[in-house]
């Protein structure tokens, strides 16, 4: 009992370490530069206090029951013995590799619906739509993303394909994308690349790359296991515009081909 | 205060079902995949109070200050009118954020150390460290110029698409030339720079100026500073890893 609030102590002041930066900056222009109050300045404390807290938790959680129970599911799904199962390790193929690909889709999917900065992001674009894009739609449109990615991403390591190839055919998408999506949603999608890969989602993947990577013969983990956190940060951005480009083209069956584009905020 | 409470109570509502998928799929591959039982089941059950309670009080602190703070800041640079202060204050806030990030710390280091085993740079301690602290400032440098560049677009109204794709053009021509060594981390570093402190801050930084000034849309110039702030540091490391080569 000790040792756990002891751990939880460090994670705050971890915490507080990693917001340290961050508070320096924001407070050094508020009162050399700008020279004005801050409005409403003791909620904002408080709101401070409560991201700190609120995240010291969260991680103090992730880690006490999510990391060790991820990170062992994601070895032993990646083990040859289990992954063989009853054949001569030598006569595994990509295929048996089945279970592999269905967990990475999983997990995929399942860590961005709890990525907080995602949460953020996806609030921020619904309050700017004025509800045209909703925090759910966009959230499960960048979920689908990371979990596709985390299965081709898998199957890459273990088919030892060149992650080149998949970067390049993925970038030619998203510029045909951009070209025929609705304008209003091209800046969004290109964010939600980057907020996928935060907190919760970026040691469980690491967890499945370096296990995949050091199991599969043939495979280096130095050079194979990285490369999931940059297909992970590039699916997102086609899967979002798909979602606008569906939701658009719903929206435009009804009024032969015009469509409604959700209206900006308040100018 | 009870008003508070009473959010408090909704947003930990709310918190379950964005938690509930990861408990099903856990839950799932380990009894019906693995065959294993769940060890330590009340630790889990306590952990995932914890993650839940920390989330709905980070989102309740999201709404509090983030938001406000970035709004406040974005409008308070607009009035102000003086561009200088604006990029300085865009790049310091990238720079600031990004230079003490753990990950990236825990990064640099494995990198460097990478690259002494490959024989890109000298092995040894002295070198492997030096080099690490480099790579922390390119890193750091190219996210605090990425918010410079992406600022400086919304105050231009200019399309960020043609950015974006000269970007990654970029990036797959110095995936040609760049040490192999590198590739894997240099676009795994776009991924960890933008912490979830950071992302909602700069977001909200982004949709306040596009709304502050006249003739901006906040959806179509207001989003887009993290898709920078991603895409850069790739750029910027896989340079590095060619000057370092060379």
């Amino acid at each position: 009992m000790n040792g756990f609030v002891l751990q939880l102590v460090d994670t705050f002041v971890g915490t507080l370490r990693d917001v340290a930066p961050i508070a320096l900056v924001l407070v050094g222009f508020q009162v050399g530069v700008l020279r004005r109050k801050v409005p409403h300045l003791k909620k904002v404390l408080i709101g401070s206090f409560y991201v700190v807290l609120g995240l010291a938790l969260f991680l103090f959680g992730l880690q006490e029951a999510l990391f060790p129970i991820g990170e062992m599911m994601a070895q032993s799904l990646t083990d040859p013995a289990f992954v063989a199962a009853g054949k001569p390790i030598g006569a595994i193929t990509w295929t048996d590799y089945y279970w592999t690909y269905i967990f990475a889709f999983a997990i995929g999917f399942a860590t961005t619906i709890a990525e907080p900065s995602l949460i953020a992001v996806a609030i921020k674009a619904r309050e700017v739509s004025a509800g045209g894009i909703t925090a759910w739609g966009l959230r499960i449109a960048v979920a689908i993303g990371v979990a596709l990615s985390l299965s081709v991403g898998t199957f890459r390591i273990v088919t030892g394909t060149p992650l080149y190839l998949y970067m390049i055919a993925g970038y030619a998408i998203v510029i045909v994308q951009t070209m025929f999506a609705p304008r209003m949603i091209v800046p969004l999608a290109y964010d939600s690349g980057g907020v996928t890969t935060s907190t919760v989602t970026v040691p469980l993947v690491a967890a499945l790359g370096l296990g995949l990577a050091s199991t599969v013969p043939g495979r280096s983990a130095l050079m194979d296991g990285f490369g999931l956190i940059a297909l992970a940060s590039l699916f997102p951005m086609i899967t979002v515009m798909g979602y606008a480009q569906i939701s658009a083209w719903r929206a435009g069956r009804g009024d032969g081909g015009k469509t409604p584009q959700p209206q900006g905020g308040p100018q | 205060m009870f008003e508070v409470m009473r959010g408090m109570t909704m947003q930990v509502a709310g918190t379950i079902r964005d938690l509930l998928p990861i408990v099903l799929v856990v839950g799932f591959f380990q009894i019906v995949v693995l065959h294993q039982p769940i060890d330590g089941l009340a630790e889990i059950a306590l952990g995932l109070v914890f993650v839940m309670v920390g989330l709905a009080i980070f989102i309740q602190g999201l709404e509090m200050a983030l938001f406000p703070l970035g709004e406040s800041l974005a409008n308070a640079f607009a009035q102000k009118g003086s561009l200088f202060w604006l990029l300085v204050f865009a790049f310091g806030l990238g720079f600031g954020t990004t230079v003490a990030e753990p990950a990236l710390i825990a990064i640099a280091a494995e990198a460097a150390s990478i690259m002494a085993e490959g024989g890109v740079i000298p092995a040894g301690d002295a070198a492997v460290a030096s080099h690490a602290l480099a790579l922390r400032y390119t890193v750091a440098v190219s996210v605090g110029t990425s918010l410079v560049i992406g600022v400086w677009r919304i105050l231009k109204g200019w399309p960020i698409h043609w950015f974006i794709i000269a970007g990654y053009g970029l990036v797959v021509a110095l995936t040609a030339v760049a040490p192999p060594e590198i590739v894997g981390i240099a676009y795994d570093s776009g991924g960890v720079t933008t912490s979830t402190i950071t992302v909602p801050l700069v977001t909200a930084l982004g949709v306040g100026l596009a709304s502050a000034i006249k003739g901006r849309n906040p959806m179509v110039d207001g989003f887009g500073l993290i898709a920078f702030a991603s895409l850069l540091p790739i750029v910027f490391v896989l340079i590095f890893g060619v000057v370092v080569q060379a």
